[in-house]
């Protein structure tokens, strides 16, 4: 029965979608010329007056733009017109760098934290005042700082994926099981080897899915940070589509930046599946 | 046999800080020679188990010190294995893994292909020959009491520590794993200490069953030898003649005597716990010389 499930979930799926494209398709289709219009006016007044033809675009025209784009995903027209792929490879550029950053610290100082009482009771306070504050909102402090646009984007990407990696490793290492660590004392395992061959692989999966959270809130502050900073990535490209109104373009990038979370976090979902152990 | 002293528990005390402390149990002593099967017997709560961490090294006695061949306790030794009630296999390696996490934290220099074959000797030993790929998940509670039952012995250590090693296993697992611990035990001539609730097992398995009275304040009351033969067998233990009443002697001391011991025996000098002989008739309690602990085989017989 569970192949038969899938199937009939996969049904659903598509008739979903058809049914959300047809009804989008229809709310944005042109409803017939308008009579008695001059044409030098029409022609000032364009097709959404003359032909009843929404603003919006309908997935016909989502559809034809986004061929053109997944033909020419890597054209450089200069600075305000450059191709999808070139913005998505900045942006994914930028969140794995402040990403790795935040992995090469928090991941260590977690351990620190987790291993030793004093530590997490001292940094406690300083981490509960840190991780509700916004991202953007160091963006200021970072500019100002940091003096350069896109080290800043980079610095607001660490900052906001640090803290549930720092978090979740302190936890999954202070609460590995006292027997395991018994295990590795009564067998004279030294603190270094022990911390490699008993902590970290039974607080690998809470660690994971600190990394998971993490990763899905870079790729959501990327977009914003984009905005903001501007010049070059996907969330610089919809904030200049914007300004073009070409909401097909707008419409493109938003499918792009779901795909691409997607993706980032079903790799990570991957990774996470080889360190879980059953119990 | 010989009558050294092998392991010696001297005066160890262990309290508990807090608003009331609370004294667990205080100037504990007991000798132990190498090659005997000791078992240790008392309610919940008596220490016991603080006792087999402080013999393992992982709890600290407040006061006093154990010493073992002719070496005070600092903490833990590869020469000191530990059985856990739970098993405690590192659930992320197989059993393969397990084992040889042992075997190379003990031979660090040793070769992977050594490590292999030396951990492979300790689970065919225990009969899990062909599931060495398996993990801990794959196994059934018994399988998994065998693989902490290789790993331990997997390092030749000069003694076992069994803390309530089958308790959590069903009662025919339990038989057959007693079955091969024996068999292992009197084959190596291993030292072991091991806790238990479990009277017929103690029975079965012990040279020497030590009985705790309850906590808090617990002592040890009685070093009780086991009279049957050395080489008994399962299905024999209740034809012994003095079967029962070494069987009813423990249970008494369980139901009743284990409550009122403290109360009713003031003149007990826990530096000499009495040694208990158990006769055809009445139990016979003789007070032991200090360092008597070799009468036990003679009387065996």
């Amino acid at each position: 029965m569970i192949a038969s499930l899938r199937l009939r979930a996969a049904v659903v799926s598509i008739v979903l979608l058809a049914v959300f494209l047809g009804a989008w398709h229809l709310a944005t289709r042109s409803t017939g010329t308008a009579a008695n219009m001059s044409p030098e006016y029409a022609k000032l007044m364009g097709m959404t007056a003359t032909q009843g033809k929404s603003a919006m675009p309908g997935p016909l025209d989502v559809g034809a733009k986004l061929w053109e784009h997944l033909r020419r995903p890597f054209y450089d027209n200069g600075p305000n017109d450059k191709g999808l792929g070139i913005q998505l490879a900045f942006s994914l550029g930028r969140v794995m760098l402040g990403y790795l950053i935040a992995v090469a610290i928090a991941i260590p100082l977690g351990f620190l934290i987790g291993m030793s009482p004093l530590m997490s009771k001292a940094l406690d306070p300083f981490i509960q005042i840190l991780k509700p504050i916004s991202p953007l909102a160091w963006m200021p402090l970072a500019l100002y700082t940091i003096k350069d646009s896109s080290l800043s984007a980079i610095f607001v990407i660490f900052i906001c994926s640090v803290w549930p990696m720092l978090i979740n490793t302190a936890f999954g290492v202070a609460s590995v099981r006292k027997e395991w660590i018994n295990v590795a004392r009564t067998l004279e395992v030294g603190n270094f080897r022990r911390a490699f061959t008993v902590i970290l692989p039974a607080a690998a999966p809470t660690i994971l899915t600190g990394m998971r959270i993490s990763i899905g809130i870079a790729w959501l502050v990327i977009v914003a940070a984009e905005m903001l900073v501007g010049g070059t990535g996907i969330g610089y490209f919809v904030w200049n589509e914007w300004n073009n109104l070409s909401i097909t373009n707008v419409i493109i990038a938003i499918l792009l930046i779901g795909l691409v979370g997607m993706v980032l976090d079903q790799i990570l979902a991957r990774v996470s599946r080889l360190v879980t152990f059953p119990e | 046999m010989t009558s050294d002293k092998f392991i010696s528990i001297e005066g160890i005390a262990k309290r508990y800080d807090g608003a009331r402390s609370t004294t667990i149990f205080e100037n504990l002593w007991l000798a132990m020679a190498r090659g005997e099967f000791v078992c240790v017997i008392g309610h919940s709560g008596c220490g016991k188990t603080t006792v087999l961490n402080i013999l393992a090294g992982l709890d600290v006695p407040s006061e006093g010190a154990v010493i073992v061949d002719g070496q005070a306790i600092e903490g833990p030794s590869l020469d000191r294995a530990v059985i856990f009630q739970s098993h405690a296999l590192l659930p992320w390696r197989t059993v393969l893994g397990n084992v040889a996490y042992a075997v190379s934290s003990k031979w660090r220099k040793w070769d992977r292909a050594k490590v292999k074959a030396h951990a492979l000797k300790y689970i065919e030993l225990v009969g899990l020959g062909g599931s060495e790929h398996k993990r801990p998940s794959e196994l059934s509670g018994g399988m998994k009491q065998r693989v902490g039952i290789a790993r331990a012995l997997s390092i030749t250590p000069k003694i076992m520590l069994m803390d309530e090693p089958f308790s959590a296993l069903d009662a025919l697992t339990r038989g057959t794993l007693q079955d091969e611990v024996r068999r292992i035990c009197v084959e190596t001539g291993q030292t072991v200490f091991m806790i238990t609730h479990d009277v017929d097992e103690a029975i079965y398995l012990a040279d020497k069953i030590v009985l705790m009275t309850n906590g808090p304040g617990a002592v040890l009351a009685e070093i009780v030898e086991n009279p049957l033969p050395k080489d008994r067998l399962r299905g024999d233990l209740h034809r012994h003649p003095l079967y029962y009443a070494l069987r009813n002697h423990i249970i008494d001391f369980l139901v009743s005597r284990s409550k009122t011991f403290t109360a009713e025996t003031p003149e007990h000098d826990p530096r000499k716990v009495a040694v208990v002989k158990i006769g055809r008739t009445e139990p016979i309690i003789v007070a032991s010389k200090p360092a008597e602990s070799d009468a036990p085989q003679a009387l065996a017989r």
